[in-house]
């Protein structure tokens, strides 16, 4: 009787027989695990996260202007100028701005005049998006960069 | 050639269609016993089923046909979809102006279509109540847990089937349907969010790349999806399916009452306490296959031979009818009801308001409190805890009747009246007082996706089946407290959902007050 304490002889071919089943099935495992490298993206296939906004003089202080197109509004103060995502930050859907903040018609969010929420189901305030200025003097902003809400953008001081 | 050689030609050319005929159906006409059950297990597609069955299992009242009317569905779904198949185009160019076509200029391609959305909507319908049949006449118990699991396969694979087709069309319908499910898939990160750690640790926005491909809904999402939907899913719901019924088999049959799973080996004795039955004489005859022979819990197919009737032609005859009937029933939707389309996906006006399919919007009414938790965490514990239940729930007790005893009903009736009226309060006190943010503008994202009123009706549900419980000793009244709450609640939200909201997922007691715009 083959116990712990004297195991049974385990044979040449036993051993063998188990290495190539072991090897036989991590090879598999292997390959299938290397194959699900596939679906994953190395670039994503996307237009450029930045977009030209124009040149300063475009958004005078105390404006602001939806750009639909690219999903945000521009708004310009005496501080400077700012750019907020129109993504809600719930699920995604593209809210609408109305002076005094701006309403998400997918679950009913609503953010503040600065994208900050007072009321729905959005985790958290809206994108602020960085701005910086191309070498010929338009403003640039980049969809891939986020910034502290509340920081505007000066670009009078630099011009 | 010889003469001799030239008669046998001759003669077997004449004998050819008889011969072709037998060399595929090796049996005779069934009308014996015997030829009836070689019929079924010497057919490759037939032999899925058992060669005699339980005349119970013919009764309407025992399944109320819903398994068979979603196999059919399934059957109706696989037909249609090839044809839309020859034109649809799955590019974000093609897609919408294929299926316009296929819509308003192919030959029967409306018809076509509303038959496959028709059937898609049914099948849903049909499949989460004959989960509803089994649950309540406690047909998920051993041997049965793990078709039970199969299954909870198939109700996953149904849903993500419809999702997925879903976005095909390319109206504004689909996009943001999809947009909002692939960040709900995305929603963990509401959770790593409010820990801080999203930055090295991403699960939601991978689950989301992996299924668009990009991090907008756009071309790569529309191949991944036609993919998933043409051949990935349909495959993997054969493979189920056949996992499924071959299971009925091996289980012996469907569940039903007094019913003793035999050792193998032992069903002749039992078989001798059988009354006067035209079948047992028969039994000799009839081969039960190698699986009597073998060690190991075999199918408990021969307990009851007096009470069987053959598979062909009754089992085949009902299928057939049920068959028929859900084909009508589509064709009729089909002729009377156009399946919708939207205008162009407009990835820059969402629709409003912007519903998912109508068995999300349930989900999409918790989803409008806390992503994370009506998208992610509630569905998840709803599938792990339907799964649980047959081995939580271990009692023995005759399936196949529903809610067995008169104190089982009063507990479904008494969880049906307070899973109705949580749910009734989950969405009354947000609409008419607000939740946490409007109280406390301050709180923590942490603290709305602990206490919103998803989490606290899942709380709510649990702490009453454990109640049940506690009272009753028996697990199977906590299961059937457990399954009637949430069924209740699923379907008071769907209704919220469906009806009840409009515009910015405001509250409305009827379409007709929707602001105009
Ligand atoms: C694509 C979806 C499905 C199809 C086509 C299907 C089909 C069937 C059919 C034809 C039967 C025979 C009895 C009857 O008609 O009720 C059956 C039985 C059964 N089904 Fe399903 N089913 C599906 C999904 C499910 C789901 C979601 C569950 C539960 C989670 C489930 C659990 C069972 C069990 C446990 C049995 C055995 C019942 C008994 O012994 O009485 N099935 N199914
Ligand atoms: S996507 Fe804006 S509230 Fe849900």
């Amino acid at each position: 009787m083959p116990s712990r304490v004297e195991p049974g002889r385990v044979t040449r071919r036993d051993l063998l027989g188990a290495a190539g089943l072991w090897t036989a099935g991590l090879a598999i495992l292997g390959s299938l695990v290397g194959l699900m490298r596939l679906p994953i993206q190395r670039v994503l296939p996307e237009a450029s996260d930045r977009f030209k906004l124009g040149s300063p003089e475009e958004f005078p202080p105390g404006s602001s202007k939806v750009l639909q197109d690219q999903q945000v509004l521009v708004m310009s103060t005496q501080e400077g100028i700012a750019v907020l995502s129109m993504v809600c930050t719930h699920l995604g859907c593209v809210v609408s701005y109305s002076g005094d903040g701006f309403t998400c018609p997918c679950h009913g969010s609503r953010f503040g005049p600065l994208g900050d929420v007072s009321a729905g189901p959005a985790p958290r305030a809206l994108k602020w998006l960085e701005i910086s200025l191309a070498p010929n003097g338009k403003l640039v902003a980049d969809k891939g960069r986020e910034v502290e809400p509340g920081s505007f953008f000066q670009a009078r001081g630099k011009a | 050639m010889s003469e001799q050689n030239m008669q046998a030609m001759w003669r077997n050319t004449l004998a050819l269609p008889g011969n072709l005929f037998r060399s595929i159906v090796r049996h005779g006409r069934p009308d014996s016993a015997r030829a009836r059950s070689q019929a079924v297990f010497s057919n490759l597609f037939l032999h899925i089923h058992s060669t005699r069955i339980h005349h119970r299992t013919l009764r309407f009242s025992t399944t109320a046909d819903l398994g068979a009317i979603s196999a059919s569905l399934f059957l109706i779904l696989t037909g249609t979809g090839i044809f839309l198949m020859v034109y649809y185009k799955p590019s974000v160019d093609g897609a919408y102006d294929s299926i316009k076509d296929i819509h308003y200029v192919i030959p029967t391609g409306r018809l076509t279509r509303n038959i496959h959305r028709w059937a898609a909507h049914l099948m849903v319908l049909s499949v989460i109540l004959h989960m509803c049949r089994v649950f309540f006449t406690a047909s998920y118990k051993k041997p049965r847990e793990f078709n039970w699991l199969v299954g909870m396969g198939l109700l996953v694979v149904t849903l993500a089937l419809s999702f997925t087709g879903y976005l095909l069309p390319w109206d504004q319908l689909a996009y943001w349907a999809i947009t909002i499910g692939a960040n709900i898939a995305a929603s963990p990160r509401e959770l790593t969010d409010a820990l801080g750690m999203t930055a090295w640790f991403d699960p939601g926005g991978f689950t989301r790349e992996m299924l668009l491909g990009a991090s907008e809904v756009g071309p790569e999402a529309l191949i991944r999806f036609n993919l998933l939907h043409c051949v990935i899913l349909p495959i993997a719901a054969v493979v189920l399916l056949g996992v499924h019924f071959w299971r009925i088999r091996k289980d012996g049959g469907l569940g039903r009452p007094h019913q003793e799973v035999t050792p193998a080996g032992k069903g002749a004795a039992v078989s001798q306490q059988a009354g006067p039955a035209p079948v047992s004489t028969d039994s000799a005859n009839k081969t039960w296959g190698l699986m009597a022979l073998v060690p190991g819990r075999s199918p408990a197919a021969d307990i009851e031979p007096s009470e069987t009737v053959p598979a062909w032609p009754y089992l085949l005859r009902a299928e057939l009818l049920v068959f028929m009937g859900t084909m009508l029933l589509c064709l009729v939707l089909g002729i009377f009801f156009d399946a919708p389309l939207k205008v162009l996906a407009d990835p820059v006006h969402p629709e409003n308001p912007a519903k998912a399919p109508w068995y999300f919007l349930g989900l999409q009414e918790l989803v409008s409190y806390s992503a994370f938790v009506g998208g992610l965490f509630i569905p998840a514990v709803t599938v792990v805890g339907l799964g649980l239940v047959p081995y939580l729930d271990r009692e023995k007790e005759p399936a196949g009747i529903y809610l067995d005893g008169a104190h089982n009903k009063r507990i479904a009736l008494h969880s049906a009246l307070f899973g109705t009226l949580c749910a009734v309060l989950a969405v009354a006190i947000p609409v008419n007082f607000g939740w946490l943010r409007d109280w406390f503008p301050g709180v923590p994202q942490l603290f709305i996706i602990l206490f919103n009123p998803g989490t606290l009706l899942t709380a709510a549900y649990v702490a009453w089946s454990l109640r049940v419980a506690g009272r009753t000793g028996s697990t199977r009244s906590s299961a059937i407290a457990l399954f009637t709450c949430f069924l209740m609640g699923f379907i008071i939200l769907t209704y919220v959902g469906t009806e009840l909201r409009g515009p910015n997922w405001d509250f409305y007691w009827s379409r007709s007050d929707w602001p105009v715009h």
